[in-house]
């Protein structure tokens, strides 16, 4: 080696220096060997096909995550109206309940009402005539 | 390798030569760079090859490499060494490169990076005896189970260093850093194959 400015250690170890140079004849071994290797030309064929494949894939894969929310949401908004529906079907039947309940009061009262105003205390069957008699003049009895 | 942007030079005599046309100077360019690459090219694939231990990444590289240096050997000032100048270009093509990775990770890649017994393999057919040969390929083993571990830039460093044999003021001036702190990215590497190789002695 030939360096005009060497390191501490580059010199004093012959062990290493020893192994440096094997290291570097080894490298310049191969790489003389790489560059006088017969070239062979590698033809990269169907590129266009993985490309294809991968946007394939992509689309794909889209299309199910897509497909998956959309039934997801659907699902979710199917279970909302059904809720929705069994909400208002449980306050109109207590409505209803509660609009039988107060309609049924009502009806005792009006039939009170409609009795008490309409109704007379009914004489007894014979107090006409009892009346009669007791209004029969004397002189009547004595001209017979 | 500085080249003057006038086509005019003055001799010290005072006698003019003629001015060259368009395409006499972008021929000469031309030959320039082609000498650039054929002396070159050698030692920037060595470089990428250690780095990524990949001979066909290193190759592709080292092609773009020169292909960049090309587009701008307009533009190329004779501040440093031609070496230094595309040394710097392989730096950034191959940080690139790791950073492209690291993004794209999704992606498809096909890595061909040989492992570390494979490259330890490599020994020069010299006259060496079989305990030597085998002492040798530990040593580059050990070595390279070193180079896999440092951080990005001390390995470019290292390599810079102990492979291309840079000096550190090129190597300073090809990573951008400071001497100081090549020598430090040094130090620390090369206490780490010391304690490598003390490890198995």
């Amino acid at each position: 080696m030939s360096w005009d400015n060497r390191l501490a250690g580059e010199a004093e170890d012959p062990v290493l220096e020893q192994a440096l140079k094997n290291f570097k004849a080894s490298v310049d071994a191969w790489s003389e060997a790489a560059m006088s290797r017969p070239r062979t030309v590698k033809v990269v064929r169907h590129s266009w096909r993985l490309a294809a494949g991968w946007a394939m894939g992509c689309v794909l894969a889209v299309g199910s995550l897509t497909g998956a929310l959309y039934e997801r949401q659907m699902r979710q908004e199917q279970a909302r109206i059904a809720a929705a529906k069994a909400a208002a079907h449980k306050a109109a039947q207590q409505r209803l309940a509660a609009m039988e309940q107060v309609s049924g009061e009502s009806d005792q009262d009006l039939l009170a009402t409609v009795d008490s105003d309409i109704s007379q205390a009914v004489p007894a069957a014979m107090e006409p005539l009892a009346q009669l008699m007791d209004e029969k003049p004397a002189g009547d009895n004595g001209a017979q | 390798m500085r080249r003057n942007g006038t086509s005019t030079k003055t001799m010290a005599a005072g006698t003019a030569i003629k001015p060259i046309t368009a395409d006499a100077a972008q021929e000469i360019t031309a030959q320039e760079f082609a000498r650039v690459v054929e002396v070159h090219r050698p030692q920037i694939f060595r470089f990428l090859l250690a780095s990524l231990r990949d001979v066909d990444l290193a190759e592709t590289l080292t092609q773009e490499c020169f292909l960049k240096a090309h587009r701008n050997w307009g533009h190329f000032r004779g501040d440093s060494s031609p070496m230094t100048w595309l040394m710097r270009i392989a730096i950034n093509l191959q940080k690139d490169h790791w950073r492209n990775r690291r993004m794209q990770f999704w992606r498809q890649t096909r890595s061909n990076a040989v492992d570390l017994d494979e490259a330890s393999e490599w020994l020069p057919s010299g006259e060496r005896s079989a305990e030597q040969k085998m002492l040798a390929r530990e040593q580059v083993a050990q070595v390279w189970k070193v180079v896999e571990n440092l951080s990005e830039r001390q390995r470019t460093v290292f390599l810079l260093r102990y492979v291309e044999e840079r000096e550190l003021s090129e190597i300073a001036l090809a990573t951008g850093l400071s001497e100081g702190t090549v020598k430090a990215h040094l130090s620390r590497a090369l206490g780490r194959v010391r304690a490598e190789l003390r490890g198995t002695r």
